[in-house]
């Protein structure tokens, strides 16, 4: 059988938007399940009712007045998220003091579920946005630590004889060797982080939230709207992709150099 | 010292040599290197020769300054300048030719030294590209104008050419012939290629067990022909040192 054979080594021709059969499919299984009445409209009404109570909601204004205020939380606390995860994985990467003192606190802050922090997270900093964000940036630089740390620690030892026999400078090693070298993990991280910045929202807008997707999901659940609440949770899985499609392109470019499998 | 002269009419008086006094090195206890004595006189062209493990990389590294690590003993000089050639070509894959060449060269005109050193090399109109889009001997030509374009008192090659091909080696040869005769720096050559290393150097070493067991000039003319009967002789007089 081929798959045995050899390893393919030429780059397959790119078919586009190839990616979203998938998804595509899972659709149609949706559709035809919805139209054979195969599924209860109770429990998940077909997709063209949801298309048109979308429809509603944005000649209405309310998805894209939820949607703004969603994107504009789960970005700032990425935001932060990022800024802090290169800022912990450089101290802790770069000197092993630096790292005896970030890497435990944080190792000990990865294993704790965001869910169980979130009453303190209220006691301290209240209802508020600034709580909402605090825990969106507390969860999304733990991967972007994790990885770009880890790159960082990887820089190969042949790399740093070489920059000692071209005299680099520390400062110029880092920032021609070690910054360049550690840009893979980092967008593993921050692939990973963007995910997470939409799982967090989701949790922190249901709880005590005037505005935003998940407010609009929580109100419809208390109204037995379940269109509503799948019109909410297809924008969510839309901003997921999107923003992943988004890094993947970032990523392509920033690592033109990569010769990878595909 | 004239450094506005661009590279390719750089011929230089040759300057900066290289001694070494009562050499040691030992890792973890086993002996590399045993008490050995070289000097390299400036512009001298030397190949070092021997077996895997008879120390000859290790000499090189302790030239180099690395393996801060090791125990080591013994006087050491070697030029401030001085530039290393790895076997791997040692470019860094996410930075392009161009920068690969002048990283580290703190210089006002490093970039126009460094395209200088690519044509030097034959690599003209390859300097936005990336290192992995080039083959093995563009590879380590770039990591040859790399050293030169620091225009190195000393050179260290470390089996510059031994990932090469043969006819790609053939070229790399000429090349560099024709760049130390340029440059004129102090070669060290680490090889286990005896014929390399009397069709380039103007002198051999062969390292066994840490000690230099032979050191002769090769009388040859600078163009070499392989088929010159002091040329066989040298060859084989260095294939009985190597002990084989």
């Amino acid at each position: 059988m081929s798959a045995w054979g050899t390893v393919r080594i030429r780059a397959e021709k790119p078919i586009p938007f190839l990616r979203l059969l998938g998804p595509v499919l899972l659709l149609v299984v949706w559709g035809v399940a919805s139209a054979t009445g195969a599924l209860d409209p109770r429990t998940l009404p077909p997709p063209w009712q949801v298309v048109s109570r979308a429809w509603q909601l944005i000649a209405d204004g309310v998805l894209q007045r939820a949607l703004l205020a969603s994107v504009q939380r789960s970005m700032t606390g990425l935001g932060l998220g990022v800024l802090f995860g290169i800022g912990f994985s450089l101290i802790s990467g770069l000197n092993r003091w630096g790292e005896a003192i970030v890497d435990g606190p944080l190792q000990i802050w990865r294993a704790t579920p965001v869910l169980a922090v979130i009453p303190l997270a209220i006691y301290w900093l209240g209802l508020g946005e600034q709580m909402k964000i605090t825990l969106i940036c507390l969860t999304t630089m733990i991967p972007i630590y994790i990885n770009t740390s880890a790159a960082i620690a990887s820089v190969e030892k042949r790399f740093v004889e070489l920059a000692h026999t071209i005299r680099l400078t520390h400062w110029e090693f880092v920032r021609y060797v070690v910054i360049p070298g550690a840009l893979p993990g980092f967008f593993t991280g921050l692939r990973l982080s963007a995910v997470s910045a939409w799982l967090v929202l989701v949790v922190v807008e249901q709880s005590n939230t005037i505005n935003g997707l998940g407010y609009m999901v929580g109100e419809a659940r208390v109204n037995g709207q379940v269109d509503i609440i799948a019109v909410g949770l297809v924008v969510y899985a839309l901003l997921g992709l999107t923003t992943d499609g988004v890094l993947r392109l970032l990523e392509k470019r920033v690592l033109s150099w990569r010769k990878t499998f595909r | 010292m004239a450094q506005d002269l661009p590279l390719t009419n750089a011929k230089r008086a040759p300057k900066g040599g290289v001694e070494v006094r009562g050499l040691s090195r030992r890792f973890s206890g086993r002996t590399i290197i045993d008490n050995v004595d070289l000097t390299i006189a400036p512009g001298e062209f030397v190949a070092l020769l021997g077996h895997s493990g008879s120390g000859k990389s290790t000499m090189l590294r302790a030239l180099a300054g690395l393996d801060p690590d090791v125990e080591i003993a013994g006087g050491l000089t070697v030029p401030d300048a001085t530039s290393v050639i790895f076997q791997d070509a040692r470019l860094l894959p996410w930075q392009r030719v161009l920068t690969n060449v002048r990283l580290g060269l703190r210089r006002q005109d490093g970039g126009n030294l460094a395209v200088a050193a690519l044509g030097e090399v034959g690599l003209t109109g390859r300097e936005t590209a990336w290192p992995g889009d080039l083959s093995g001997g563009e590879q380590q030509r770039v990591a040859l104008a790399r050293a030169l374009v620091r225009e190195p008192e000393l050179l260290l090659a470390d089996e510059p050419f031994g990932a090469l091909d043969a006819l790609t080696k053939i070229s790399m040869h000429k090349l560099l012939r024709e760049l130390c005769a340029a440059h004129s720096p102090a070669v060290l050559l680490v090889t286990h290629d005896v014929d390399e290393a009397v069709l380039l150097a103007d002198r051999t070493i062969v390292l066994h067990g840490g000690r230099i067991v032979l050191d002769e000039t090769v009388k040859l003319p600078n163009i070499r022909d392989r088929a010159d009967p002091e040329f066989v002789g040298h060859r084989k007089r260095l294939l009985d040192g190597l002990g084989v």
